[in-house]
């Protein structure tokens, strides 16, 4: 028997698929309303008082009826306050598993605030459409979820609907987290549940005019939610089903990894294609990714679990807080999350060497140093003292510079980004580099960027650099 | 080479290479040794000092890309005689331990304060976190800096009522 919730959405991907299989060959909507466009525009000499009054009649109804309709798809009734469950009415062994699951969602990310305390939210979410703050998930009655049933929970996070009834937006990434299981949810609701209660309330959202009507969500979620059980594939193994389970729910790679639209669903049939997040670059995960022949299981395993691999580099912007959290889920997961990414990557199933084996260690000092000679005095005085072939940081089995994905990358985006934000792990574990934006100009920044790429990569040189140097270092400052 | 820098508001002629790190020019050339050598990558904040008001770890940052900036050290605040409201709130405190960190500390504190005299405890701790200091007085530390923060507060509403 499906919810109502359920047979809504379901009534949604129905609309999507028609919208979706329409016959080229009659009428698009489009056409339709450029046809009515000339019959107004006929009948417009003719518009008398009268007329407009019962247009002006016939425009309410439409109105108040469209409203109608959308409170009628956007309804969704409120769960009814439980009591707070105490702490020791769930199992050890489920808040254990729900700790674990947890950390793939990495709800912790978004649900902390800078040196807040941990799930007590208000996190500010800077998007295209304004800044979200994120909620309260501790178990606080007043300001968290203490007081939502399991179902209430389950609801919010496979369909975002609050306890309440209220939609929630999609920053909470229900698009990926509808796939979730019900025991994995039962689990995760555990942890969260016999967690420390704090009583923090979240600011008002500060949303672009018009989209603090909630309703709308209704709308969205008609477009861009499919709500779907995680299918298994028998001719795939457990691994590669558990890390697809994983990667497509919980992990919600696709959240930075797939382009989105400017409605800001994920693009469908480009999933993994690349996007974006807080203004770096989130590379592809398919076969598209540019590196696709360097990146096997060991490496995507070791890059997720540690933060960074000696043939690529370490992970920076957004996908650090990501690192972090992996490295705190056991093996066997982050393995199998590794095992599919590199099922999409490679697609043909070929086996691909490491990078170690492949990228040689390029160092073309003279030649850089010649084109860039004052980017050559400014990386011995600036980087060198990790970044040298021979500085302390190699021999530790950081990567080298020749390796660096973003060095080579045809977009300069995120080395740059490297440059002005700095590599800061949270918790400050982790490689940890300073940001260089306030000791130099965009100029001297784009020197040294060309110089390094120069020196430690065979790739031609990046166009319009100091440009790209100044828009992004414009962009961070919004 | 000669190279022309202006610390804490006068000009000073470095004979350096470009390439050399400020810290080494401030220490070695114009015996400003407020700030400290510490790790010498840019990780421990030991070195710090303000370019352009704003803190940066001058133990990675070439002169040559000094020309025509201005670059604070610890000895441009207060003297020893009359320490200014920052290095009194760390005495005050008493913040140092074995002091090493602490001219990196104050420095980065101050470029804090100069830009927002009464910061929240958790923009301090965010504004405070390159820094590290290895024998844990960083409770104290946090003290000191909400006390300067109270004091220039107070000064500056006793200036305003003037």
């Amino acid at each position: 028997m499906l919810s109502f919730g359920q047979a809504k959405a379901l009534r949604g991907s129905r609309f999507i698929q028609k919208a979706g299989r329409r016959d080229k060959t009659r009428p698009g909507p489009m056409r339709e309303i450029k046809r009515n466009v000339y019959k107004s525009e006929a009948l417009h000499m003719k518009l008398s008082k009268r007329h407009l009054a019962i247009g002006a009649a016939f425009a309410s109804v439409a109105v108040v009826a469209g409203l109608g309709l959308a409170a009628w798809i956007g309804y969704e009734p409120a769960i009814p306050e439980i009591a707070r469950p105490s702490a020791s009415s769930f199992d050890r062994g489920l808040v254990a598993k729900g700790e674990q699951l947890a950390t793939v969602g990495d709800c912790i990310v978004c649900h902390t605030a800078p040196n807040g305390a941990p799930f007590a939210g208000a996190r500010a979410l800077p998007t295209p459409f304004g800044t979200l703050f994120s909620n309260n998930i501790t178990p606080d009655e007043k300001t968290g979820i203490g007081s939502w049933s399991l179902a209430a929970f389950s609801r919010a996070i496979r369909q975002g609907v609050a306890r309440d009834g209220s939609h929630l937006y999609p920053a909470l990434p229900y698009e990926h987290f509808t796939h979730v299981n019900d025991d994995d949810l039962a689990a995760i609701y555990a942890f969260l549940m016999t967690r420390q209660p704090v009583s923090q309330q979240a600011p008002e959202n500060q949303l672009l005019p018009g989209l603090g009507f909630r309703p709308l969500l209704a709308g969205w979620k008609l477009l861009f939610l499919r709500q779907t059980q995680f299918e298994r594939q028998a001719n795939e193994s457990a691994e590669w089903n558990r890390g697809k389970y994983l990667v497509d729910g919980l992990a919600h790679c696709g959240g930075c990894h797939t382009p989105r639209n400017l409605a800001g669903g994920e693009e469908r049939g480009r999933e993994f294609a690349g996007g974006a997040a807080e203004g770096w670059n989130a590379p592809a995960l398919d076969e598209t990714n540019p590196f696709a022949a360097i990146w096997n299981v060991d490496s995507l395993f070791a890059y997720l679990k540690t933060g960074s691999d000696r043939g690529h580099s370490a992970a920076g912007g957004p996908m650090a807080p990501v690192a972090e959290g992996l490295s705190r889920l056991n093996d066997a997961d982050v393995r199998a999350i590794a095992v599919y990414v590199d099922s999409r990557m490679h697609p043909s199933g070929e086996a691909t060497p490491s990078a170690v084996a492949v990228v040689a260690a390029n160092d073309s000092r003279s030649t850089a140093a010649a084109a860039h000679p004052e980017a050559d005095l400014l990386f011995e005085g600036a980087c060198s003292g990790c970044h040298a072939p021979g500085a302390p940081m190699n021999i530790n089995g950081r990567p080298l510079l020749s390796f660096a994905s973003d060095l080579r990358a045809d977009d300069p985006r995120n080395a740059v980004q490297t440059l002005l934000q700095g590599i800061a792990p949270p918790g400050g574990k982790g490689a940890y580099m300073p940001s260089f934006s306030d000791t130099m100009t965009d100029r001297q920044l784009a020197d040294l960027l060309a110089y390094a790429r120069a020196r430690f990569t065979d790739k031609p040189a990046w166009p319009n650099l100091e440009a790209v140097v100044g828009d992004i270092r414009k962009e961070n400052a919004e | 080479m000669t190279i022309s820098i202006n610390v804490n508001g006068e000009g000073h002629e470095a004979e350096a290479d470009p390439d050399t790190p400020l810290l080494y020019v401030l220490r070695d050339e114009l015996e400003l040794n407020g700030a400290k050598y510490g790790c010498g990558l840019g990780q421990c904040g030991a070195c710090t000092v303000h370019v352009d008001g704003k803190p940066i770890f001058s133990c990675l940052t070439p002169i040559g890309l000094l020309a025509g900036r201005k670059v604070r050290t610890i000895e441009g605040l207060g003297t020893v005689e009359k320490p200014n409201v920052i290095q009194k709130a760390f005495q005050d405190e008493q913040a140092a331990q074995c002091g090493y960190c602490i001219a990196g500390m104050i420095m980065r504190a101050q470029a804090l304060l100069d830009r927002n005299p009464s910061p929240t405890e958790a923009e301090i701790r965010v504004h405070m976190q390159p820094n590290l200091c290895r024998c844990g007085t960083h409770a104290r530390i946090l003290r000191a800096v909400h006390r300067a923060s109270r004091e220039l507060s107070l000064a500056s509403v006793a200036g305003g009522s003037q």
